[in-house]
Order: C-alpha cells, then structure tokens, then sequence
C-alpha cells in the first residue's frame, strides 16, 4: 500500500465555546487583520484550505441572545475575496446555507469567487432549516426536516447546471473579429419541485469548473447526499474508532453513484494542544478545556440538555436535582442535539456520582478533550496513524485561539508530516481541486447545444 | 471653493459597447481579479473619492428590459460586492460601492456582505441599492412574474415601478437597521461574568412590511463606518423619493447645466416630500466621458467604436468628448447647478479612467477644486460625513 497523502484545512474560530475568548492573546472576531493572520499561516503551512462556518441568527439560550460564547462574524464569501487577494494558492472554503438562498445567486457568488481567486473556491453546503433562522429572511422558516436535502441536493444540482450553462471555451474576446461571446453562453432550463427557472447565466464558468462542494450533514441522508455530490465531508467523527467506522460508511456508499472512494475525502474537525513533553501538553489540555467550560458556560450547557433554568445552581457543586423538561427546549439557533435528552442526564448523573464531579468538571469531561494532544512528534505520528488506518483523509483544524491558534501546528508539526513524506512541502498546482487531487468536473453540454 | 467630489463607474471595458474592441484594451481579462485592481489603483492614484461597480442578475443587453442574442458585446459579470471585496486589500484609501439588489436579495444577506466589505476595507464600503425590474431577470429566480418592461408605462406599470421602490425602500431600511442592531460598545468580553457580549446592546430589528419581515439582530457587528454609504441612480420622482428616504447619495443624469438646476430642485423637493432629516443627499450628476488631450481625438475615438458597434452611442447619462481642459470647464460649471460631484463613466477602460485621473483631476487641483492628498480614510470621511450615532443607543 502506498502512504496516503495528509490533507489540512484551517478552521477559522468560530461562534461556539471551543474559541477562547478571555485569553489575553485572543483577537478581534471580525477585523480583517485575524483572518488574514490565519490563512497566511495556513499557506504558509502549505493548507489545502481555509474554511468559515455560517450560522445566520445570533444563538439564543432561555429565550435571550446567548451571551457567553464568542459572537458575531462577516459574511462568508465576502470576506473569502478580500482573502484571495493576501493569498495566492490557499483554497478558501464557505459555509452557504441551502435553504435561505437561491441558486441563482448562490452560484454566480461562487463562480466570482472562483475567478477573482484562480480557482480555489469551495462551498460547504448545509441544510439548517429551522424557523428560527428562517425569521431573518424573506421566504420565512418554510422547510420541513425531511425536506432539507431534497431542497439541497435539487439546489446543488440547479448550480451545476448554471455552472455548466457557460462551456470553458465560450468567452471569445475576439477583437478582430468582433466576437465576445458564443451565442447562447449562459443559456439554461431547470424545472424542478423547489426550483422553475430559466433565462441565462451571468457568470462565465471559473478556472475549477465547479468549485469544490463540501457537505457536513451526519444523518443517513447527509452521507447519501455527500457520497452523491460532495467532494469533501467535514465529519464531526474524530477519535480513531468513530473515524474508521465513518469512514468506511461513507465510503461504501460510494460505488452505488459510479464513483471511486478517492474521489470523497473524509475531514473531520478536530483540536490539538502542543507541549514539551506529553505530560506538559496534558496539562496544557486542562487548563484549556477548563477556560473553554466557565462557570456560567457549564450552567448554559446542562441547561441545554436539562431544558430549563439551572442559574440557582453552584457551577461547582452536583449536579442539578430537578428533572429534566424534555419539551420543546431553551437553546435555539445551534446544530440541534436530536438524541434522547433524558437519557443522556441518566448517563451524566452516573458519570458525576461515579467520580464525584462537580457540574463544571462533569461539563469539561463530557464536551471532550482535544484530539491530538502532546509533544509535536507525538501528534505528527498520531495524524498520520489516522489517515494511513482510515479514519480520515485529513482534518480540519479548528484551533481555541483567535488568529494565532496555528501557528505552533504549522511551526512544529507540518515539517514533521513532511519529513514523513506523507505531506506536501509545496502545492503541486494553483487550483483547489488540484491539492484535493481531484479531477476537473466535466462539461456536461456541449457548446453547440447551447445556441439551440 | 470647496472641493468636488470625483467617483468612476466601473463596467466591463467601459460604458460603450464596443469599448472592449478598443486596441487599448485586453478583453480577454474581463473575469479576473487584475482588470479590476489595476482600474482600482488607478482611480486611487487620481485621489478619487470612490468608485462604483454596477451589477445585474441577468446578462448586458442592448435591448432595454429583456435579452438579446448578440456576440459582439461584452456579456458575463461577476457579482460584485465581491469583487470590491477582492479590492479592497489592494487599496487604502479609495471608498467601494458595488451594486447589489433590493427585488430578488435578501436584505439580511446584503446587510452583512457590506458589513463584511466594511471591516476588509476599514471603513471604505457603500452600497448602491438597484432595483430590478426586468422580467427575465425575475424567471432566475422563479419566484415572481414581472410584466414586460413596456408594460410599465401604463397605469398599471406606474402601480408596479412605485411598489418595486416602496419594497427597495424596505429593504434599505432593513439593512440600515441591521447595521445598527449591535451597538459599537456591545462586546465586552467581561471576564468576571463570564459573558462576551452585553445583549443589552443587541436589537431585534423586528421589521415587518408587505415583502418581508426581518426579526434580526445582524450576526455581523456594527461596521467600522457605523452605516456604511448608500448611493442610488434616479431618473425620475419616484426613485427621488426612494433616494431621499434611504440613501447618502443621489447620482442623477442631467443633460446640461440648466437641466440640472432642474433636477437638483426636484431632489431638494423629494427630500421635503418625504421629511428628510439630518444631511441633505450629496447629488452627483452622472456623465459618459471620452476624454483625449488632442482636440477632436474623443469625438474620433467614440465615432470608431459607434462605426464598430453599428450604432450611435445612447446612454441615460449625458456623453461627453472632449480634452480633459474641457471636462474640468464642463464640471466646473455644472456644479453650479448645485451639485456635489460628478460619477464619470469611462468610455473605454482603462483608457479613459488613466485621462481622469493623470490629466483631468491635476487640472481641478489647479484650479483648487479637487484634493490633493487623501486627508480622511474612511468613505463617509471623504464625503465630510459623520460617524452617525447608532439609532438604538440614541434610543436608550
Ligand atoms: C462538522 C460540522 C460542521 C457544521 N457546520 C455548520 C455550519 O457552519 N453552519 C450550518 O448552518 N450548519 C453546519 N453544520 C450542520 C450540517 O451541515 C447540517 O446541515 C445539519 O447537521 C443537518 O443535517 P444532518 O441532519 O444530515 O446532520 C455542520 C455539521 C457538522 C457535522
């Protein structure tokens, strides 16, 4: 077997109580300067690409914004171009929502993007479809949830074929001959159940074709969707064992669409924390995890679970004695825990009396502890163990601190990945597709057609 | 005297259709992000108070209102609040007003793309909200007919264009709104109560109109600039009024000084219809410009490419030819009609845009009409705006 080729992505902090917010080393959420800092390191780093999430209503928690967690961030693709200016081979990765957008417009944005960066455009497609959010948009929280991927996959395929409505060859800019366009560039139909339009396409096709489609749904029909159409899955699966049962889930499901398992790769989200020693980095995961779980962000978090107000409880005491209202809940606006709330306060009540943990150890002990944690020669072997057994074809990093959170990664750990041989110590090519090695999308109509 | 104000009008090669024939132009970069940087720092080098993108969902025509099947002219765009977007780091002091739709966008989406272009340009972004009345662009989103634009004349096209505008209107409201939803100060990262936010200082927008409804607050924080700039083109009384409710700056298309004493009356009559308070619009009248230092060499150019185009150049915006001496006379007298500055659009680009900013904006500093360094860096600045107070702590 040959060794598998690692693939990383920069993750950019988000709205969630991974970012560490009260570090005195933690920066602005939004001046541009922390997001230029984090994708020049990820180049610098020789990233496949930079990513930014989406969540288009502000968290609210008890019926009140949620005001613990880092908030507030620019609008995606935007913020993407100014980035393709300051970096000249990172791909550059946005989170556009399938469900409070149109086509159309979804696909003539990415297209630009992928002009104005030469190729290194990429669209994670999610399918958030509640009320909630649908209360900042025209077109209002219309979706039912077993209609979210219908939507998504007849929205993705409608930009493919708006994407497809201009052949590579179409722009002439034939000066002598007078000859702009070919007739009928950008001509296109769709007659669909969500989407009936037609007319032409404004935008000429970019250097990738298709910009790289990203999908970070978990449920069956989310795989489906991503072994259909996607090029990348940003997995939430990152410990070795749920990797490896992810990964060969996803990856099976591949060969029902005609498509080879290297054309899907598996990224899921992870953290790490550097340290001299093993022993060093442990502690340093400690002390992280405990500035990521406040007092008051354990009390939200149980919350969440218990579906009602716990703030009379001591963040430091036991575990909340009343029963948990397992309604309709008090968070709104984050990815929906769609489990069995009552069973899980079974589980945690266990837990803490098993060890004796107060509420805010039980939280930090619950919410996970970073993936890779030690020495950099330590995580360099563990990443590598991960994507040679299959449990990834890379990761998305997302670090705890804003915008310097990479840098020991790219300092400590990328040349040891090179060293390795099982990471790229240049880019092979300018595009995104071609650090993903993945192959151009084919034109599906030929240009004669068009004219017709 | 005090100083014009200068803006350029970025399209394609420029606002003549066969501008991109021109032997000055390399048509086949139209797409890509040099044309744009290089016609960005250009009309930064001319001291230029800002420049605008203009943008459309559906392709150039020559047929107003619908398609047509030609080759000859230049079709395809990108969108183009990201394409100031991707100028933005590429400059530092110029402001940026791309175009960006109030009938088929979402309010929310347009709020935070120019929030966003705010912070990546520290505070040089505006938006030119556009209406958008074809009836073809409408079938790209599938969502409502419009009727074919002749039809608008009627009655009836009067009851459609004032319903367009009255929803544009919302739809700047809405955007005005959500810039304001955070206060400046609404980020306290307070570590003592664990809390990053003061959600005091967050507002539900709660706008509720005929088209939408928008409960908010924004997930973009409050822009460097607190509101960004609005700019809107206008023809006729409506979209004055639309003007006058909404936006900062008018650009209007007069076709001579005493035209424009005209139309700069009926603004100033807009603005009491509707109850304008605080600073009057700054009215920049819009002009096509072919600009050579040779007498008579505009005049030939344009005529080549109207020989080229097959037709003479028509155009809502009055067109000039003439040398750079001339257009500073031109500018110079028409201001007097009350204006605050002129938006040129280049014939050719950059042939044109190069003219304006290397021959005619020297020959306005001459005559002390024009800046001659950058001495604020924020767009509003350039406009002598102030910050303005955030409606909702004024509120408190
Ligand atoms: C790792 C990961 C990251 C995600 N990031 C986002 C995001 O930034 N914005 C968003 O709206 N949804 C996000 N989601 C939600 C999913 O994309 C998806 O729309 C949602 O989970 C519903 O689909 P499902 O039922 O298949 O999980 C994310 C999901 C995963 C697993």
């Amino acid at each position: 077997m040959p060794v598998k080729q690692i693939h990383l992505a920069a993750h950019f902090p988000g709205v969630n109580n991974t970012t560490v917010w009260s570090d005195p080393r933690s920066a602005s959420q939004i001046d541009f300067a922390s997001f230029e800092h984090l994708a020049r390191t990820a180049e610098r780093g020789k990233f496949d690409f930079f990513f930014l999430a989406e969540g288009l209503r502000l968290r609210e928690l008890k019926g009140r914004i949620h005001d613990l967690d880092v908030a507030g961030r620019p609008e995606s693709l935007t913020v993407l171009s100014a980035l393709a200016a300051v970096t000249t081979r990172l791909g550059l990765a946005a989170t556009v929502n399938s469900t409070f957008n149109e086509p159309y417009d979804v696909a003539r944005r990415l297209a630009t993007l992928d002009h104005l960066s030469e190729g290194r455009a990429a669209w994670n497609v999610v399918t958030s479809y509640d009320a909630f959010t649908g209360e900042n948009f025209r077109r209002g929280g219309f979706l039912d949830e077993a209609d979210r991927y219908t939507r998504a996959a007849e929205f993705l395929h409608t930009a493919r074929e708006l994407w497809d409505s201009w052949a590579d060859e179409d722009v002439l800019a034939d000066a002598e001959a007078g000859e702009f366009v070919r007739p009928g560039a950008g001509a296109f139909a769709h007659h669909g159940r969500e989407f009936d339009i037609t007319g032409r396409f404004t935008t000429p096709r970019g250097p990738q074709g298709h910009p790289v489609i990203i999908q970070a749904g978990d449920s069956d029909e989310g795989r489906e969707f991503a072994a259909a159409d996607a090029d990348v899955i940003f997995s939430r699966h990152g410990t070795l064992d749920e990797g490896r049962a992810f990964y060969k889930d996803v990856k099976s499901r591949l060969a029902r669409y005609g498509r080879r398992p290297d054309e899907l790769k598996i990224l899921p989200a992870v953290t790490y924390v550097l340290g001299d020693t093993d022993e060093d980095a442990a502690e340093r995961a400690l002390e992280i995890r405990r500035a990521q779980v406040s007092p008051q962000n354990a009390i939200a978090y149980l919350e969440g679970f218990w579906g009602r107000d716990l703030s009379a409880y001591d963040p430091d005491g036991p575990l909340p004695d009343v029963e948990p209202d397992l309604g309709e809940g008090v968070s709104k606006g984050r990815a929906q825990f769609r489990g069995d709330r009552g069973e899980v306060v079974r589980r945690w009540r266990a837990l803490a009396a098993e060890r004796g943990l107060s509420i805010r150890e039980l939280v930090v002990e619950a919410t996970g502890r970073q993936t890779f944690i030690g020495t950099p020669r330590t995580v360099a072997d563990r990443i590598d163990e991960f994507v040679q057994t299959d449990a990834a074809d890379g990761f998305i990093f997302v670090p705890h601190l804003t915008p310097g959170g990479l840098d020991d990664l790219v300092d400590h750990v990328v040349p040891l990945l090179q060293e390795k041989g099982v990471f790229r110590t240049d880019y092979s090519g300018p595009t995104l597709r071609d650090h993903l090695g993945l192959t151009a999308p084919r034109v599906r109509r030929a240009p004669e057609e068009a004219a017709s | 005297m005090t100083h014009l104000h200068l803006a350029v009008a970025l399209d394609g090669a420029g606002w003549h259709p066969a501008a991109w024939r021109d032997p000055s132009v390399r048509p086949g970069g139209l797409f890509g992000a040099r044309h744009w940087t290089g016609l960005a720092a250009e009309a930064e080098r001319g001291l230029l108070d800002f420049l605008t993108i203009e943008d459309a969902f559906g392709l150039q025509s020559s047929r107003p209102g619908e398609p047509d099947d030609r080759t000859d002219q230049v079709r395809g765009r990108l969108d183009a609040v990201l394409l100031a977007a991707r100028i933005a780091p590429a400059t530092s002091h110029i402001g940026l007003v791309p175009t960006a739709g109030t009938t088929h966008n979402e309010p929310f989406h347009v709020a935070i793309g120019i929030a966003s272009l705010d912070y990546a340009s520290h505070g040089r972004a505006g938006w030119r909200p556009q209406v958008a009345a074809r009836a073809a662009d409408a079938a790209h989103f599938g969502r409502r007919v419009l009727p074919p634009l002749d039809a608008l004349r009627g009655p009836r096209g009067r009851e459609l264009v004032a319903e367009l505008f009255g929803e544009a209107a919302d739809a700047v409201e809405v955007v005005r709104r959500l810039w304001d939803s955070w206060e400046d100060d609404a980020e306290i990262r307070d570590a003592a109560t664990g809390r990053f936010l003061d959600r005091d200082k967050l507002h539900y927008i709660d706008f509720e109109g005929p088209h939408f409804s928008v409960r908010g607050p924004s997930i973009t924080p409050r822009p460097p600039q607190g509101q960004p700039l609005v700019a809107a083109l206008a023809h006729d009384v409506v979209p004055y009024e639309f003007a006058a409710r909404g936006a900062d700056v008018v650009f209007i298309t007069p076709h001579s000084r005493a035209d424009a004493v005209t139309v700069v009356a009926q603004v100033r009559e807009a603005e009491r219809t509707v109850g304008r308070t605080g600073e009057p619009l700054k009215v920049f009248a819009d002009l096509v410009v072919f600009a050579d230092a040779a007498p008579g060499a505009a005049a030939a150019r344009k005529a080549r490419l109207d020989d080229l185009d097959g037709a003479v150049l028509v155009s809502d915006a009055d067109i000039f030819t003439g040398t750079p001496e001339e257009l500073a006379d031109l500018l110079l007298d028409w201001r007097q009609a009350g204006l605050d500055g002129f938006r040129l659009r280049p014939g050719v680009l950059p042939a044109d845009l190069v003219t304006i900013s290397r021959d005619l904006v020297p020959i306005l500093q001459r005559r002390e009409a024009f800046r001659t360094v950058y001495d604020t860096s924020t767009l509003r600045g350039h406009l002598g705006l102030a910050r303005p107070v955030n409606r909702y702590s004024a509120a408190r």
